[in-house]
Order: C-alpha cells, then sequence, then structure tokens
C-alpha cells in the first residue's frame, strides 16, 4: 500500500493542472498562416538539410491539394480555421541537457506539472518539448554508451539521416491523409530513437509535449527505430491551457521494429477541451517483432486517432489497447487498423469508450488479411460504457479476411451505468461523483492491468478527476 | 430523541399515486422490529423512502435519525448519518471487487487526507467474512457480478457489518435463500444486534423470523401499519395468511 502512496507522489498530472499559461516570450516565431514562406521559415530556422526542405515543401502541396476527410468524419473538422493559426514558435532549437539551463517559465511549466520529479523516480530519459521545440532532452548515460540515440526530429535527420532517413516517412507516407501532410510539411520536435541490436531498455523513456501559446499548431514528429532483438517503452503525455479559441495538435508517429524487436508506445493525453488532436500512428513489425500501442484519451475536444500495425514479416504481433473517455462537448473518435502481410500474424485489439453527458465516442476499426495467407488471427472486443441518456456512441468494425486459414473473432458491448447502481453505492457512503468513478474504473479495470503500474495510477486520477467534474 | 429512528406521519407519492399513507413508526436503538404484510402494500417503497431514492415524492411528513431529520438528504449523507440499507436486489458493479467497494466505502467515512490503514481493514474484513462463512477468495470477485441469491445477501450483510450502522433496513433479505443461506444470514445480524443499534426487519414471510427473533412485529397494509405485536403475531399471521389482514383491515383504511 505504501507502494501505491509512492507512485501518488510520483505522478501529479491532472485535468486542472495543466490549466495554466505563462506570458509569451519567443525569439521564433513564423507568425499567423501556413504558406510557403511559413515552410522555408521553419527551414532557415532549424538549417534543414536540401532533401528535408524539398520533402517538407511537397507535403505543402500535398496538403492543399487533400479535402477534409468529412465525407466520413465529424464536421467539426471544419472548424480548423488554417490561416489563424501559427505553425512555429520557440524560444530556441536546442534543448537542454540540465534543467538549470532551462528558461525559468518553461522550467516551471514542467515543475508544476511534475516531469523532472518522474525524471528521478522511473525514466530512462525524458524529452520536453514546449510549443514548436523541446526545452529539455536528456537521457541516462549508460544508455548513450549502448548506442541508444534520442533526439529531436532535426537533429535525427541532420546528424544521423543514415540512421532514420531509410524509415522517414515510409511507415506514414506524407500523402496518407490530409493531417499527415500537414505535419510532413511543418513538423517541429519529438523524439526520433534508435535503439541498437539486443539492447533492451529496462525503463520507459518519455516526451511531454505542452503547448502554452494560444491559436498555436503542434507538429511534432516522431521515429522509433529499435534493430534486431532490441526491446523499447516509450510514453508520452500532453497537457495544454483551456484557451477560448481552437488549438491544433497534429503529430506523426512511425513506429519501426525489426526482426524479434518489441516496441511498447504509451500515451496519455490529457489536451484541454479546446484541443483538435489529429493524429497519425502506425507501426511495422517485422519477423517476429512486436508493436503494442497503448492509447488513453481523456482530453481534447475532437481526437482522431487510429494507432495501426503493419504485420510485415512471419510471426509478428500488433496490439491495440485503448481507453477513450468524452466528457461534455467532447467527440473521441478513435480505433485501430492491422494489415497482416505475412503467414501466422497476429493482432489483439481492445477498445473501451466511456460516454458521459453529451460527450460522443465512436470505435473504427479495420483488419486486413488477404487471401493469400495462412495461420493469421484477430481479436477484437469493443466495448463501450454509457453514463446517463444523452452519450452517443458508435461502433464501425471493418474486418476484411480473405484467407482460408485464418481467424477473427469480434465482440462487442454497450452497457450503461444506471441511476439505480449510482443509488446503490451512494447507499455505502460514495458521493454521486465517486460512484460514477468507481464504476468507470470497474470497467477498465481489466483493461488496465495490462498497462505498466505508473501510468495505470496516472490514468484512474485522471478519471477521477472527470469523474468529479462531470456531476452537476 | 436520541437513540431512535422516528418515522412521523409520513406520505409518499410516485407519479401521483400514494403509496404511504400516513406511516408512522419509532425503533429505538436495541430493538429489532420486523414489518410484515402483503405484496405491494408499501414496504420496499418505505426502505427506499428512508435511504434518500429520488424517485419517490414525500408529500408530508418526517424520517428522523437520532432527532436529526433526514428527508431531502442525498443516499450518501444519510449512509454517513448511520442508516444502512440492505436491498432486496443489490446492483452488480462490474469490475469492482468487493473488498474495494468496501473500502470505498469506508474511506467515504473518513476526514479529508485520512487514509484506511490497510492491513487493519483486511483484517477485519476476514474476520467478518469467516464469520458468514465466505470464502476469502470472493474479495477478488466484481461486486455481486454472476453471485448466486444467496451469495448477494450475504455480500449485503458483510457491507453491512463492516460499515457499523446504527439503523439497518433489511429490505427482503430472506428472499431467494435456502435454509442453510438463512441460517447463515441470520446469524451475522444476531452477531451485530446489540444496545447502539436498531433493525427494521422487512419481510413477507415468518421464516426468518424463527431465526432473527423480533421484538415488534408490525403488519403493514395498503401504506401504514395496521397491527402491531410481538413475536408471536408473526406466526399468527403464518397461520391465518394474508387474506385475514386484508379482510380485517380493508374497512378501515376505505374509512381512513
Amino acid at each position: 500500500m505504501s507502494n501505491s502512496n509512492l507512485q501518488d507522489e510520483a505522478i501529479r498530472v491532472d485535468t486542472e493542472k495543466g490549466n495554466f499559461s505563462y506570458p509569451e516570450d519567443y525569439q521564433f516565431d513564423a507568425g499567423v498562416g501556413l504558406t510557403e514562406e511559413t515552410i522555408k521559415y521553419i527551414s532557415d530556422v532549424k538549417d534543414d538539410d536540401d532533401w528535408v526542405r524539398d520533402f517538407r515543401l511537397k507535403a505543402l502541396e500535398i496538403f492543399k491539394k487533400k479535402a477534409m476527410p468529412t465525407n466520413w468524419a465529424d464536421e467539426d473538422l471544419e472548424n480548423i480555421h488554417f490561416d489563424e493559426i501559427r505553425y512555429y514558435l520557440s524560444k530556441g532549437q536546442v534543448p537542454a541537457r540540465s534543467w538549470d539551463d532551462v528558461p525559468d517559465d518553461v522550467k516551471e511549466t514542467f515543475e508544476r506539472l511534475g516531469i523532472p520529479e518522474q525524471e528521478r523516480k522511473f525514466l530512462a530519459g525524458v524529452e520536453a518539448q514546449f510549443d514548436s521545440e523541446a526545452s529539455y532532452s536528456r537521457m541516462k548515460d549508460d544508455l548513450e554508451k549502448e548506442g541508444v540515440i534520442f533526439v529531436g526530429s532535426s537533429e535525427g535527420l541532420a546528424k544521423y539521416p543514415e540512421i532514420f532517413r531509410p524509415y522517414f516517412g515510409k511507415v506514414i507516407p506524407t500523402s496518407d491523409n490530409k493531417f499527415s501532410a500537414l505535419n510532413s510539411a511543418t513538423f517541429s520536435g519529438g523524439s526520433f530513437i534508435y535503439v541498437p541490436k539486443g539492447v533492451k531498455l529496462k525503463q520507459p523513456l518519455q516526451a511531454y509535449f505542452r503547448i502554452n501559446a494560444e491559436n498555436f499548431g503542434q507538429f511534432e514528429r516522431t521515429l522509433i527505430i529499435a534493430d534486431e532483438g532490441s526491446e523499447i517503452t516509450y510514453m508520452e503525455g500532453c497537457t495544454a491551457p483551456k484557451f477560448e479559441t481552437a488549438t491544433l495538435h497534429s503529430a506523426v508517429v512511425e513506429l519501426v521494429a525489426l526482426k524479434n524487436a518489441k516496441i511498447q508506445y504509451i500515451t496519455v493525453q490529457n489536451w484541454s477541451s479546446n484541443v483538435f488532436n489529429l493524429v497519425t500512428k502506425r507501426g511495422m513489425a517485422d519477423e517476429g517483432a512486436e508493436v503494442k500501442w497503448i492509447d488513453c484519451n481523456i482530453g481534447s475536444r475532437l481526437t482522431m486517432k487510429y494507432p495501426g500495425v503493419v504485420l510485415k514479416g512471419q510471426g509478428a504481433r500488433g496490439e491495440v489497447l485503448s481507453i477513450a473517455l468524452a466528457n461534455d462537448g467532447q467527440h473521441q473518435d478513435t480505433g485501430a487498423k492491422m494489415m497482416h502481410l505475412a503467414d501466422n500474424t497476429t493482432s489483439n485489439i481492445i477498445s473501451k469508450s466511456i460516454s458521459i453527458g453529451e460527450g460522443r465516442s465512436t470505435y473504427r476499426g479495420q483488419v486486413h488479411m488477404p487471401r493469400h495467407l495462412k495461420n493469421c488471427k484477430n481479436n477484437t472486443e469493443c466495448d463501450a460504457l454509457l453514463i446517463n441518456t444523452n452519450s452517443r456512441t458508435d461502433t464501425y468494425p471493418a474486418i476484411t479476411t480473405r484467407g482460408q486459414n485464418n481467424t477473427v473473432q469480434h465482440e462487442a458491448s454497450v452497457s450503461k451505468v444506471s441511476a439505480e447502481q449510482i443509488f446503490y453505492m451512494m447507499q455505502r457512503g460514495l458521493s454521486q461523483g465517486e460512484a460514477m468513478s468507481l464504476a468507470v474504473n470497474g470497467f477498465v479495470n481489466e483493461l488496465m492491468k495490462a498497462f505498466p503500474m505508473e501510468y495505470s495510477v496516472e490514468l484512474k486520477r485522471l478519471i477521477d478527476m472527470e469523474m468529479e467534474g462531470s456531476v452537476g | 430523541m436520541n437513540n431512535t429512528l422516528e418515522i412521523k406521519n409520513l406520505h409518499v407519492s410516485i407519479d401521483g399515486q400514494a403509496i404511504l399513507k400516513d406511516f408512522s413508526l419509532s425503533i429505538p436503538k436495541g430493538e429489532v422490529h420486523a414489518l410484515m404484510g402483503p405484496n405491494g402494500t408499501g414496504k420496499s417503497t418505505l426502505a427506499k423512502v428512508m435511504a434518500g431514492h429520488e424517485d419517490y415524492t414525500v408529500e408530508s411528513g418526517d424520517i428522523l435519525l437520532d432527532g436529526e431529520s433526514i428527508l431531502g438528504q442525498e443516499p450518501d449523507v444519510i449512509s454517513h448519518a448511520g442508516l444502512f440499507l440492505a436491498f432486496q436486489y443489490p446492483m452488480e458493479i462490474p469490475g469492482v471487487s468487493i473488498a474495494n467497494f468496501i473500502r470505498a466505502a469506508r474511506q467515504s467515512r473518513l476526514p479529508e487526507g485520512e487514509q484506511i490503514k490497510a492491513v487493519e481493514y483486511y483484517k477485519d474484513l476476514y474476520a467478518k467474512m469467516d464469520a458468514l462463512k465466505i470464502d476469502r477468495s470472493f474479495t477478488a470477485r466484481s461486486l455481486n457480478e454472476g453471485f448466486s441469491g444467496g451469495e448477494k445477501k450475504r455480500c449485503e450483510v458483510l457491507q453491512m457489518s463492516m460499515l457499523d450502522p446504527k439503523y439497518c433496513v433489511m429490505d427482503e433479505t430472506d428472499s431467494g435463500l435456502d435454509i442453510d443461506a438463512l441460517r447463515v444470514v441470520a446469524d451475522g445480524v444476531n452477531l451485530m444486534r446489540n444496545q447502539a443499534r436498531a433493525f427494521l426487519v422487512i419481510t413477507h414471510y415468518q421464516r426468518l423470523l424463527d431465526y432473527i427473533v423480533p421484538d415488534v412485529v408490525h403488519v403493514m397494509y395498503d401504506g401504514r401499519i395496521v397491527h402491531s405485536g410481538d413475536k408471536d403475531l408473526a406466526k399468527e399471521l403464518e397461520d391465518k395468511g394474508y387474506d385475514w389482514v386484508k379482510e380485517e383491515f380493508t374497512d378501515a383504511t376505505v374509512g381512513a
């Protein structure tokens, strides 16, 4: 029990804790709106190589040509005004290696969010991004000696092109969707990680993404390459203040697990309710490799995110475990994609969504197994919990199986927290908020057992905060 | 009055239909009162109104615990004031273990910032489970989910003993129990009987009262108590059946 108290102290991120901002003070500002000039400004500031400049400019053209996916997605997307957003804001391009060298307001921000404390307690390395650039980045020395690379996107492409360039934009091509194109044009920050053959990281690496400025777009780019037989767990967290105007977060995350490597990628998304969170995430798993996404979406105005795994090599495994909580005014449009491209590949999708009040959650799944494959397996479970009658939940599973020897299993359920259940729990002394929180925790309990301890504690705290706030 | 549960001239309706009609009852601590009566006479409504269920409208009258009115209070406030309701149909709460649920209920009684001491809590929980012949593996099971009727009722009594209420209202705790389970549940209740606690045992059948011997038996009909007596009244009812009550008291009710 004392252990769980320790964990409570280690993690201090909750919805209200993130709701503060410091006055703006940036040396680099690309101004408002998105043109070729904006892209060139970003490239100049970052001193991009020519091939990166070309990559960005081509991406801008693709972005302009691509239509909004409102034929199937939430029409709320129309409320994103690309010409009113600021695409690059920073205080400099080189992150500090010591918290002492981080500007005071930025340092205070991350201290209030508990990041340095978590780093001391259980992390192998941390990168803390403030608007467009990382202000702090540090990995334990022994990992550096083993050849692990943990840098930002610009540094990764400039310093280690032989490692990162072959995979950059290959798992998620620029033209994948409108927002992957936008990110490819404007990307800044994020983590580029390389884990050498056979190296197994015992502690997670973490990135924390913070939006401080209003009308801002954050476009971090992450690429993780786990070489043969290596293992890594990566965790990302995020918050922003509650501004009146909409803020855009549009990341691209590519994972490459080479033969027999394992990558576990954990997200605890807690954006404020003015943030459009439109993220493309995909992993590629070679022979015998495993890619696992643990994806928790608590905050934001609209989240659209469908982490995927391309199962490219024999015996590869892919997994998406997700929890989405949609409170009043929120739409969590999440899901998973599994592309089976080799024999004996297995995938597992477990999705739990909670809709409260006017909140809305949607599950979209895609499982693809072509005819020529043998012994492929997929398991998909989607469970929705509704709290009060206005909530809405939709499930769109698309499973295409064509082979003779492939198996697919799909289960879905919708349940409600009834007024009688709440009354029963309140009769035992729990407040209405505590009762709802307990019911929600019960709903996600089994799934959370699969999460690393530190994150299930944080997630439980976030759920408690959300449920307390939803009573009234 | 201190040390007493008092229900005074209570009129309760749901959707405009009167259910409790001038219902009065007073139970001092240290006593066990049984409330019997035919189905549909308002017994379960009374239990839910006492616990603060929001579906019912209290037209007039009052309910007092130790002289303090609990009318209009939220269910959790009434629970903290010392009233426990053992439900006729306990709710299933998927994913929430018995141990965590009771712990949360106990935690809600502590002052802000104070934490339950886990070792003491589990010691107490296991002792009470042993007394109720509940296997220890139950602590990890989801509350009431997939429980048999008997398991649910034993779990209600376990919660009751863990929360140490001053006033226990038991709504048809005997329904769905075989004779062995009935004995275990009754033993659990009898262990809790003392001078600092009062019980209202609501039941349709006399059978339970062989094991939980009441100090006073009340007969309820058409929304109010029509007759009271000692434990022998329960036996008399068993022999004569509820038709006797209907015949005896229907006229009086019409007149009232």
